[in-house]
């Protein structure tokens, strides 16, 4: 029930931080390009806190309206600056981009991809099928599904996934580019695999892995599919 | 309070006017005071498959857009007492469907109907949104196809999050499956799923199996819902889904290939 009291409150979020330093750079076009081709699914639409820190432009409404069209282009929705100078803030400001403290980041080296390597958060447990067309994103901790997933659905997690029931449609675990993450299925019917941004489709899954329990895993830069639950064998990828 | 149950497939073209006629005339032929709506605006084919196309004066959309009242445009049966048609309009399209008008309709039936048969479009997009909108059960019509399936799939999806039941986090949209156009000799082939290769992919409870007959195309063009047609399998397998919604335990039948005996030229059809 929604009252006066508790209108307002405290929120937590994982948001990604995009690290700018000329916005008309042509460069940073590609890196984003780049990055957001090597996880499917994982960048439509998600908020982007912009990292100001080695920026010398960004100080008119005119770089950040270009710099949002391109961000866009992108399918990321900038929500706020940090590390911004009092001039680029107060045109940030002008554009509805909040101020977000710059504290909370790892040494700006890597943007949050690195900082989702370990998911600290409770993993999130699907109990009903994962219809055709659905799907579910468990930003920044495992995913747990007991129930299958249909063909033309996707399950998605920055950490591990756990299907304790057919997988008929799409995995996609280490959205954020954790490449430790790991698939488990009960049941491998799946149209598409991937972890950390590397995937399998079907036709590439050898046919002795299909109907069966298997742990998926990013093993020497190639997807690996482990019979059973043995955490020693490296079988070939299918 | 009446109940509103949707038919509906995701696929166009596997049986849910069909479905959508045989049920209203079953619930009703059980006493229950039933309307069936015809969704499929701009392409309606309820009033044909009901036998009434030749009476409709006024339509769903007359209704919504206050160019007439609901009774001038609900059409009662001539066969069945309880049992009345609301068709909808053939030169108008899908968003002639407007939110508010089909809430105001849907209020005003719910009071004096037992059941609301919501025979949806094929689709996914606003026509068979809004006719599974309000929904208390449904009933998903599939073909044991893969298409068909996958389709199914997806609305059942929809059922659980684009439902006002859904929007309002109430008790879930109660859940049937049934299956048209069954033959089981196809599936002992191997050319067609079984029921229950359907039951494993889509988790929803059977209602029935309709078994695929040539009866079903007769009953279309004479306008004379199959379930009232004492010699087709498909109008029996109905009656059971009927009773089945209601509750009663009925075998399924039409699953088992028939046996080919040369008995039946002398006995005639064999009850199944």
């Amino acid at each position: 029930m929604i009252t006066t009291a508790n209108r307002v409150q405290g929120g937590i979020f994982t948001i990604m931080v995009v690290r700018v330093t000329d916005p008309y750079d042509p460069a940073f076009d590609r890196d984003l390009a780049e990055q957001v081709a090597r996880s499917p699914g994982f960048f439509a639409d998600a908020p982007v806190v912009l990292d100001l820190k080695d920026c010398l432009g960004c100080t008119s409404v005119a770089d950040y309206t270009a710099l949002k069209q391109m961000l866009r282009r992108h399918r990321l929705i900038p929500v706020g600056v940090q590390n911004a100078s009092a001039l680029q803030l107060r045109a940030a400001h002008a554009v509805d981009l909040a101020a977000f403290s710059g504290a909370g980041q790892n040494g700006g080296r890597r943007p949050a991809a690195e900082r989702s390597a370990t998911p600290p958060a409770r993993p999130r447990l699907v109990t009903e099928p994962v219809r055709s067309g659905t799907q579910i994103y468990a930003r920044g901790s495992d995913l747990i599904v007991v129930a299958p997933v249909s063909p033309g659905a996707e399950v998605i997690a920055d950490g591990h996934i756990h299907i304790y029931g057919a997988l008929r449609g799409r995995a996609i675990a280490g959205a954020g580019g954790d490449q430790s993450a790991r698939i488990f299925v009960h049941r491998l019917e799946a149209e598409l695999l991937a972890i950390a941004g590397r995937y399998l489709v079907s036709e590439a899954i050898a046919p002795e892995y299909l109907h069966q329990p298997v742990q998926v895993a990013l093993i020497d830069e190639h997807l690996r599919i482990l019979p059973g639950w043995s955490a020693t064998r490296s079988a070939a990828a299918g | 309070m009446g109940k509103v149950i949707v038919v509906t497939s995701g696929k166009g073209g596997v049986g849910k006017t069909t479905t959508s006629a045989a049920v209203a005339t079953g619930l009703a032929l059980r006493g229950h005071r039933t309307v069936v709506i015809d969704f499929d605006v701009g392409l309606r084919n309820l009033d044909l498959v009901m036998g009434c196309e030749r009476r409709v004066v006024f339509d769903f959309i007359n209704v919504i857009n206050g160019d007439a009242n609901l009774n001038q445009a609900l059409i009662r049966d001539k066969r069945i007492e309880n049992l009345y048609v609301f068709p909808t309009s053939q030169t108008r399209d899908k968003d002639a469907l407007k939110r508010d008008g089909v809430d105001r309709v849907m209020t005003e039936l719910k009071k004096t109907f037992d059941y609301i048969i919501c025979d949806s479009p094929a689709g996914i997009e606003h026509g068979a949104l809004t006719a599974l909108y309000h929904a208390d059960s449904a009933i998903i019509v599939t073909n044991p196809e893969v298409s068909s399936v996958r389709d199914s799939d997806r609305i059942i999806g929809m059922l659980a999050s684009k439902t006002r039941r859904a929007e309002k986090r109430e008790k879930p949209v109660e859940e049937h499956l049934l299956l048209t156009r069954y033959s089981p000799e196809r599936v002992r082939k191997g050319e067609m799923l079984s029921v229950d290769d359907v039951k494993e992919i889509l988790s929803v409870p059977l209602l029935g199996i309709i078994p695929e007959s040539e009866t079903v195309l007769k009953a279309s063009n004479t306008g004379m819902p199959v379930i009232l047609d004492a010699d087709s399998p498909a109008g029996r397998a109905y009656e059971d889904a009927v009773a089945r919604f209601l509750g009663e335990q009925r075998e399924m039948r039409f699953v088992m290939p028939e046996r080919k005996n040369f008995l039946r030229g002398w006995f005639g059809r064999a009850a199944s």
